[in-house]
């Protein structure tokens, strides 16, 4: 156990993780429920499918406890494609993390959709050899999850709704919070640590660099290619497409649509190209009269 | 005079890996999205990413063609990805590679992001550099393909006239010595 997070930072095994994260950059990560469907994901131009149970709209009407995915689905998953293939665990339940890591998943996804088993930690995701990514709604939340280990950070967006209002406000939030730090002086630092609840070295980071120190992507309520390009244009380096392909009616249509967004987001002939004539988007839902117990981004610290 | 910039394929990958390792070495990058891109560039990076998103994209807008038709006249580096991209022959039909190396490629050789690993090259050009092989394809080289560097026995970097494949990411880290030989060969 060292106390000096840049050494830590500078290991192998880091590198690792993070290059991952990196190589997924410019990409569209896409949640499936079976084989056929991460077919059809990987046809599309997915970077790489999440591999779960229920998509996260399934889980909000269903209610109960959502937890990790049966290994079965999860094997059939990766025997179907040949992408990364991620799965999500409860946070703070590193028991099913073990179980992740020992199906050899790419990626966990320590989620907020799932029901939190620990409503005081996170996993110690120092401790594991395969990369984690983490949701954040602000830049404190964000270099807490980096701090404990986290390759990759996304917003969370309020997911299974299928409306972007909140990742657009955690990515807002989270690059005003870091174009913040930037301006400080040295001597100011250790205050705004406190004041974010961040490590210390992390805010010096991002001080210093104006970025976190891992790829940063956007997920939570991605439902059109118009949706990607706007959390692209917003600063998301990836975007996780969760309901908003399966639960639309044209899913592969929809699939290769958001794909071709994400990389030529800044190219509006090319988006207005791709949004023409796609069947229904998922339904979707209004967020002003959703009560805060039946928000998922509220779950984690 | 400032020579021409260096294209980067952006339309999935590390891009801006490829960047830092240029601007280190003093040379300006731009992005390349199609094939109108391609015009007064002074060579082409295919970045790491996913070779099934690339490929498909790469179809898409004739960015394939383009690519090939710049490469008769101008260097192109591939890393992991990119190397696959550029091989003759991969071992999976969902990838239809560019044909600029003479070599048959495996995705995914080594296995899951479990198996993934850096360790020291070892052969002619890169010796003791250290290089991250992420979820990293294997090549069956055959002539004309120099081996500039191996691991383990296998070929991990190779050249074919100006053109350079890396089934490691050169572009982590710090050590720029492929992307020096690379640019040298222009």
């Amino acid at each position: 156990m060292t106390w000096n997070l840049a050494s830590r930072f500078e290991a192998d095994e880091f590198q690792l993780k993070r290059g991952l994260a990196e190589m997924l950059r410019g990409g569209v990560i896409m949640d499936v429920t079976d084989a056929g469907q991460a077919r059809i994901a990987e046809a599309a131009g997915a970077v790489a499918v999440m591999a779960l149970e229920r998509i996260p709209a399934d889980i909000r009407r269903d209610g109960g406890v959502a937890r990790m995915s049966d290994p079965a689905l999860i094997q059939s998953i990766q025997a179907a494609v040949s992408i990364p293939v991620m799965a999500k665990c409860r946070i703070g339940h590193f028991a099913e993390a073990q179980i992740l890591q020992a199906l050899a998943v790419d990626f966990i996804d320590e989620s907020e959709v799932l029901t939190p088993a620990d409503e005081e930690h996170h996993i110690h995701k120092w401790d594991f050899a395969i990369p984690f990514v983490c949701g954040a709604t602000d830049l404190g939340e964000a270099l807490r999850r980096i701090g404990e280990g986290a390759a990759m950070i996304r917003t969370k967006g309020e997911a299974g709704s299928g409306n972007i209002v909140e990742a657009v406000r955690h990515l807002r939030r989270i690059h005003t919070q870091m174009r913040e730090l930037t301006r400080l002086e040295p001597g100011q630092l250790m205050s705004a640590a406190k004041q974010l609840g961040a490590p210390y070295e992390l805010v010096c980071y991002v001080a210093e660099q104006g970025a976190l120190p891992v790829p940063n992507f956007s997920a939570g309520g991605v439902a059109t290619p118009a949706d990607a390009a706007l959390v692209r244009q917003l600063g998301a380096e990836a975007v996780f497409v969760g309901s908003g392909i399966f639960r639309s009616e044209d899913p592969a249509a929809r699939a290769a649509a958001i794909v071709r967004a994400t990389t030529h987001f800044e190219d509006p002939a090319v988006l207005a190209e791709v949004s023409h004539g796609l069947k229904g988007a998922m339904p979707g839902l209004e967020l002003g009269g959703l009560p805060d117990e039946q928000r998922l981004a509220k779950r984690g610290w | 005079m400032t020579p021409d910039p260096i294209g980067i394929l952006a339309l999935q990958g590390n891009v801006q890996a490829h960047a830092r390792m240029l601007a280190q070495l003093g040379r300006s990058a731009r992005p390349v999205y199609r094939p109108a891109d391609l015009d007064g560039l002074a060579g082409l990076i295919l970045p790491g990413g996913e070779s099934t998103t690339l490929s498909q994209l790469l179809r898409r807008d004739g960015l394939d063609r383009a690519i090939a038709d710049f490469a008769d006249h101008h260097p192109v580096l591939g890393t992991c990805a990119g190397l696959i991209l550029m091989c003759t022959r991969t071992n999976d039909a969902r990838v239809n590679p560019l044909g600029l190396l003479t070599a048959e490629v495996d995705r995914n050789h080594y296995g899951r992001q479990r198996e993934s690993f850096i360790a020291s090259l070892e052969g002619s050009h890169f010796p003791g550099m250290r290089a991250a092989f992420i979820r990293a394809p294997a090549v069956r080289a055959r002539a004309p393909l120099e081996v500039l560097a191996t691991h383990a026995g296998l070929p991990v970097a190779l050249r074919q006239g100006r053109h350079v494949g890396c089934a490691f990411h050169p572009e982590l880290g710090r050590d720029a010595r492929v992307h020096e030989y690379w640019l040298g060969l222009a």
